[in-house]
């Protein structure tokens, strides 16, 4: 792919394609789980042709969630290990929430935040889709008792809540750091974007060019 | 809708409006002798007629309950336990299991769908199938182990106390069927007081645990049994001793659903109150000029 002079590849294109059926799967799991967990957000049933269709169609994206989210997981699991400076980077975070970086530690592919998104969203997509299939009734029923289905029904909707919530941090988070979006939409950030919140990964990036990688 | 009034409406799942208060209503109830019962099925066989519904048939698998269990066609049951007393008589107990119409019913606490269940003024609880989405969370929520969900049509089933008679005056197919006055059918306060006389009777024939059950942790229920053995529910065929929703359907279906919105809605807050107060995190120039000095291998 040709970039634009002073730009970092960040994503490929495959990637972005992972990461954004991804979440579009994770929209319509929230939008229609919501539906079926609170009674005033039954509505939303309407957007999946009432409630017999949400009811029918919900656990398929679970499905399908999943199967994108190991490849996702596949390509991302080995930049997320946790490492001595996250946990320093942890340490700094009410000046980094201030917009000031200079005083944590230099950050590599991804910071301890989005490292913890990044496990979050792995451990509560396990948990999911485990309770999620002890309560799928129409293929799942006969192998479990009662019992074990209204807890994984109580565990299925704790962990939606936590994913939700995630996700809304997630999200702001690429909203609120200027110039992420664009390394998910077009696959690139700027050389600026990258000194300033992955320094490590550019300097990194930086040798690889120079040495002809 | 169903075959009583929306004037006759107490409960409705998952709906917030207020119900209507203004008629009196007498609560009924369904009265199961079980000392009275010769186990012949034949309100197993009328509530077939009067519902219309024929199971497949089955496989004889060395027990007189015929068929195995309550399903989607089968919505009551004669239940038969051989049970010997401590003194070692054996005892052929026969219970004709169904919904027992909870005061306070779980599947409607757990249904998520609005009107696909509801609770009548005197007392029936009953599923309205058009409204049903076959998710099984009355299931989860019934303390009895009552409904049934279809693999045909994906909706869940259960006894209806014959609302469609009663709501005409009739007596439930069952009661009516019954050739041993062993299924009563009644107000419930005439149900209670006649068990009463039931109870006294069977204590006078050595039946010293005689009693009425009508479980006080479902808030009471609009079916309810006479007892030989009212101290162990659970010889019959698994009565529960001491019904109540689950605890961890009320966590689900009560304080999570609050705390989730709450918790949900606090975190955008929080994100709205942070992006007001720090602002957005945005490359400068100076961040520029350094970012592309390192890539021009011009290490700063």
């Amino acid at each position: 792919m040709r970039q634009p002079p002073g730009t970092l590849a960040r994503y490929t294109t495959v990637a972005r394609l992972n990461h954004w059926i991804t979440a579009a799967l994770l929209i319509l799991l929230a939008l229609s789980g919501m539906a079926l967990f609170h009674p005033s957000l039954f509505f939303l049933t309407n957007l999946f042709g009432g409630g017999s269709y949400t009811r029918a169609i919900h656990p398929w994206f679970g499905t399908v969630l999943l199967l994108s989210f190991v490849l996702l997981f596949i390509r991302f699991a080995r930049h997320n290990l946790w490492e001595r400076d996250d946990t320093r980077w942890i340490g700094s975070i009410r000046s980094v929430l201030a917009n000031d970086e200079e005083h944590a530690p230099e950050v590599g592919r991804y910071n301890a935040g989005q490292k913890l998104v990044f496990w979050s969203m792995t451990l509560l997509i396990l948990m999911l889709f485990a309770s999620g299939i002890v309560v799928w009734d129409t293929y799942f029923f006969p192998y479990s008792t009662i019992g074990q289905k209204r807890f994984a029904q109580l565990v299925h909707s704790v962990a939606a809540v936590a994913i939700i919530g995630i996700w809304i941090v997630h999200v702001y988070a690429a909203l609120w750091v200027r110039g992420s979006v664009q390394a998910m939409t077009r696959g690139v950030v700027s050389a600026g974007w990258s000194w300033r919140h992955h320094r490590k990964w550019l300097r990194e990036t930086a040798h690889h060019r120079a040495t002809g990688e | 809708m169903a075959d009583f009034q929306s004037l006759d409406v107490l409960r409705r799942s998952a709906s917030t409006e207020t119900t209507p208060q203004i008629r009196a209503h007498p609560e009924v109830a369904k009265l199961i002798d079980v000392s009275r019962c010769i186990g012949c099925k034949a309100c197993q066989a009328a509530c077939m007629e009067w519902n219309d519904l024929r199971d497949d048939v089955g496989y004889f698998e060395g027990s007189y309950n015929n068929p195995g269990d309550l399903d989607p066609s089968t919505w009551t049951l004669m239940r038969f336990t051989e049970w010997e007393d401590p003194k070692g008589n054996l005892e052929w107990l026969i219970r004709k299991d169904g919904c027992m119409h909870c005061a306070e019913p779980g599947c409607l606490e757990a249904c998520p769908s609005p009107g696909a269940i509801v609770q009548y003024a005197n007392g029936i609880v009953d599923f309205i199938s058009e409204n049903c989405i076959g998710c099984g969370y009355c299931v989860k929520g019934c303390p009895f182990n009552i409904p049934r969900i279809s693999q045909a049509d994906h909706k869940a089933y259960k006894c209806t106390l014959c609302s469609d008679r009663v709501a005409v005056g009739m007596e439930p197919a069952c009661v009516k069927a019954c050739p041993t006055g062993a299924i009563l059918f009644g107000t419930k306060s005439d149900m209670t007081a006649w068990a009463g006389e039931r109870v006294e009777d069977l204590k006078s024939r050595g039946f010293d645990e005689a009693g009425l059950y009508d479980p006080a942790g479902v808030g009471g229920t609009h079916v309810m049994y006479v007892l030989h053995h009212a101290d162990t529910p659970s010889i019959y065929a698994g009565l529960p001793d001491q019904p109540s929703i689950s605890p961890v359907v009320q966590a689900w279906k009560g304080v999570m659903k609050p705390i989730a919105m709450a918790g949900l809605a606090f975190t955008a807050v929080v994100g709205f109150v942070h992006w007001m107060v720090a602002g957005p995190n945005e490359v400068q120039p100076e961040d520029e000029a350094r970012g592309r000095d390192v890539l021009n291998e011009k290490q700063p």
